[in-house]
């Protein structure tokens, strides 16, 4: 058994060396020594893409810090990269965009070095739930963008717009849906809890939890796919395949300018709003570039640029955004948000995924 | 062509390489992997280093028991499936003109240039409503409206016998050419039909070959994480399915690794009552 443990250990050693030795190799670097520089990292494809035409030219202008953007895996995967490496004193990226389960998962090692708020003045722009903070009040990460997930219907398969999150669990919609396969990013639970048992405060308990359950069990038959990949499902959804579900509000927008039968919704009972922070691993030497970066971010005028080219919600107060309402409707909307329990899924989450798992398989 | 048996030291220098390769990427992760399987999860976490067995007692359930049967079950279809469409048809490709062959064997090959993602996306559309081939069945006048036929068991099983094909051709191909087109001139001579002499001369002179291809394309099949995601329903996910889950997902190492290494224990167990059952029989 001890053989094996150190081959654990020395496995992570290989892995810090690999990282030394790509960063060494990495030759920008070395170029750019002499200034001032910040990896960041942004969910690749559409987020990165976007990042690296509208924002950061712009911030590096503005600074003098040269951005060499890392692409991140969605999901907990770019976590473990983070803490693995952290463990290795390595950054593979200073600042990363991280979702908010990965946060607390991050804070249960204390991945995340702690921001100091005096240097980051545009902080108290912030709507008071994009500050990510330790139970002891440290601040872990900011709020870098919000997003919605509504509920997303074909034109031509429904004419009316559903109003309702319960138009999930209609008889009329049998293998109609698509919907997110994993309990930490679909937020049925608290869909199911604000829609039929009152809020999502009925997840504070096991039991509360396991009504939710038996109540989303209801869905089953109407679900034709639960997606992983996204793009498997917005084909389906375009093509009027499986012409109803969850999907994101800023995508489906883009969809249906550009002329897709798709429509979202924001049901009365609210969207799902899911956000990202900005949050700066323990290993990272460039603290104070990070703070620059982090409160650069945090302006209005970034956050209303943000909205426009990138499509995410603000995670700014609105009465300092100069957008439209047409512009705001587009990434937002002003009816209360369902916000997800993201406390359950980190002290519960085996257990939760342990029930979903079987609620979807079995 | 005898062939000596190293005498000194030296002779076995070439095995270095190859052995320095299975250690490096093949016994040192699964080494690791078997380590994390009794490491401490830490749900806030990751997991911390441990002796435990809380992800075995885990997986040990009903549920998880119901997902390894289905997936030895996916396996073991999709095994016999493509074992039972290539002997005929390899048998045939060999026997045909070398062109004809060389034809088939590019076409083939061609197949396994196309990665599991391309597969599965393609065969969903296939199966759709919207775009899949029952709307040509809709126009020649067989159906009357187009149906989806896929999420279902059958979706999943065509796509992948559809990729485990190739290799199983490609294996037993060698096998074939060089079968000895006598004994099936002999039987044909005796009296025996094509397709009589094929099943009781073909097959059983084959009998190792086609053992070793069930067991391959079964082991081929039974890692198989996407198909079953992309064109089956939650009860068609293999566990390979929910271990990635775990893996990527969950960030759950220890149970990943606990239900990884209890799978390829489950496989070699079967891997080698099948060849004990081959040597019995063989001996009878």
């Amino acid at each position: 058994m001890r053989d094996i443990l150190n081959a654990t250990v020395s496995r992570r050693g290989v892995l810090g060396a690999g990282m030394a030795g790509a960063s060494l190799l990495a030759m920008p670097s070395i170029l750019r020594a002499q200034e001032k520089s910040l990896k960041v990292g942004v969910y690749g494809g559409y987020f990165k893409d976007s990042f690296d035409k509208n924002i950061f030219p712009e911030f590096t202008k503005a600074t003098g810090i040269a951005v060499e953007s890392i692409a991140e895996p969605t999901g907990e995967a770019w976590l473990v990269q983070l803490e693995q490496a952290a463990r290795a004193g390595q950054a593979p990226a200073d600042v990363s965009m991280m979702s908010q389960v990965a946060m607390l998962k991050g804070q249960a090692t204390e991945l995340w070095a702690p921001l100091d708020m005096g240097k980051i003045k545009n902080g108290e722009n912030l709507i008071e739930r994009f500050v990510n903070k330790y139970p002891d009040g440290r601040v872990a990460g900011i709020g870098a963008v919000a997003w919605y997930i509504t509920l997303v219907t074909n034109t031509a398969v429904y004419e009316q717009a559903p109003e309702s999150w319960a138009a999930f669990w209609d008889p009329a919609n049998a293998d109609k849906l698509g919907l997110l396969a994993l309990v930490s990013n679909s937020f049925l639970l608290e869909v199911t809890a604000k829609t039929f048992l009152g809020g999502t405060s009925v997840l504070d308990t096991e039991e509360g939890i396991l009504k939710a359950f038996d109540k989303l069990a209801e869905v089953k038959p109407n679900v034709a796919l639960w997606y992983r990949d996204e793009a498997q499902f917005e084909q389906a959804l375009k093509s009027g395949e499986i012409p109803m579900g969850q999907y994101y509000h800023d995508v489906t927008g883009l969809a249906a300018a550009d002329g897709h039968p798709v429509r979202s919704t924001f049901p009365k009972e609210g969207g799902i709003q899911d956000s990202g922070c900005w949050a700066l691993s323990r290993a990272s030497q460039k603290v104070d570039e990070a703070h620059v970066f982090i409160d650069y971010m945090s302006q209005p005028a970034i956050q209303a640029v943000l909205s426009r080219k990138v499509g995410t919600a603000p995670t700014v107060r609105r009465d300092l955004l100069d957008l439209t309402d047409a512009e705001f409707a587009a990434v937002s909307s002003d009816i209360e948000p369902i916000i997800p329990r993201y406390d359950m899924y980190q002290t519960k989450s085996d257990w939760l995924n342990q029930k979903w798992t079987e609620l979807i398989v079995g | 062509m005898r062939r000596e048996a190293p005498q000194r030291l030296a002779d076995y220098g070439p095995l270095l390489f190859p052995a320095g390769m299975l250690i490096v990427f093949f016994v040192i992760p699964f080494a690791t992997m078997i380590a994390v399987s009794f490491f401490q999860r830490d749900p806030a976490g990751f997991y911390s280093t441990a002796f435990v067995f809380d992800n075995y007692a885990r997986f040990l359930s009903l549920f998880f028991g119901k997902v390894l049967g289905f997936s030895l079950f996916l396996a073991v279809t999709v095994a016999i499936c493509c074992v039972v469409i290539a002997v005929p048809f390899t048998y045939l490709l060999s026997r045909a003109r070398r062109r004809t062959q060389v034809l088939w064997l590019v076409a083939l090959l061609s197949v396994l240039s196309l990665s599991e993602v391309i597969i599965g996306f393609a065969w969903s559309t296939l199966f759709s409503r919207t775009a899949g081939i029952t709307n040509l069945l809709v126009a020649i006048g067989l159906m009357s409206e187009p149906v989806a036929l896929n999420p279902s068991f059958g979706a999943v099983l065509t796509a992948m016998v559809y990729q485990a094909l190739p290799y199983t051709v490609l294996v037993l191909y060698p096998a074939l050419v060089r079968l000895d087109p006598t004994l099936t001139e002999a039987a044909r001579t005796l009296g025996a039909s094509p397709v009589k002499s094929f099943f009781t001369v073909v097959v059983p002179a084959l009998r190792n070959t086609i053992v070793a291809t069930l067991i391959m394309v079964f082991i081929f099949a039974l890692g198989s994480y996407l198909l079953p995601q992309i064109l089956g329903r939650p009860q068609h996910w293999t566990l390979s399915v929910l271990i990635t889950d775990q893996a990527i997902y969950q960030s759950n190492m220890p149970f990943a690794s606990a239900m990884a290494v209890f799978l390829v224990l489950v496989t070699l167990g079967l891997v080698a009552l099948t060849l004990i059952a081959g040597r019995k029989g063989e001996a009878a």
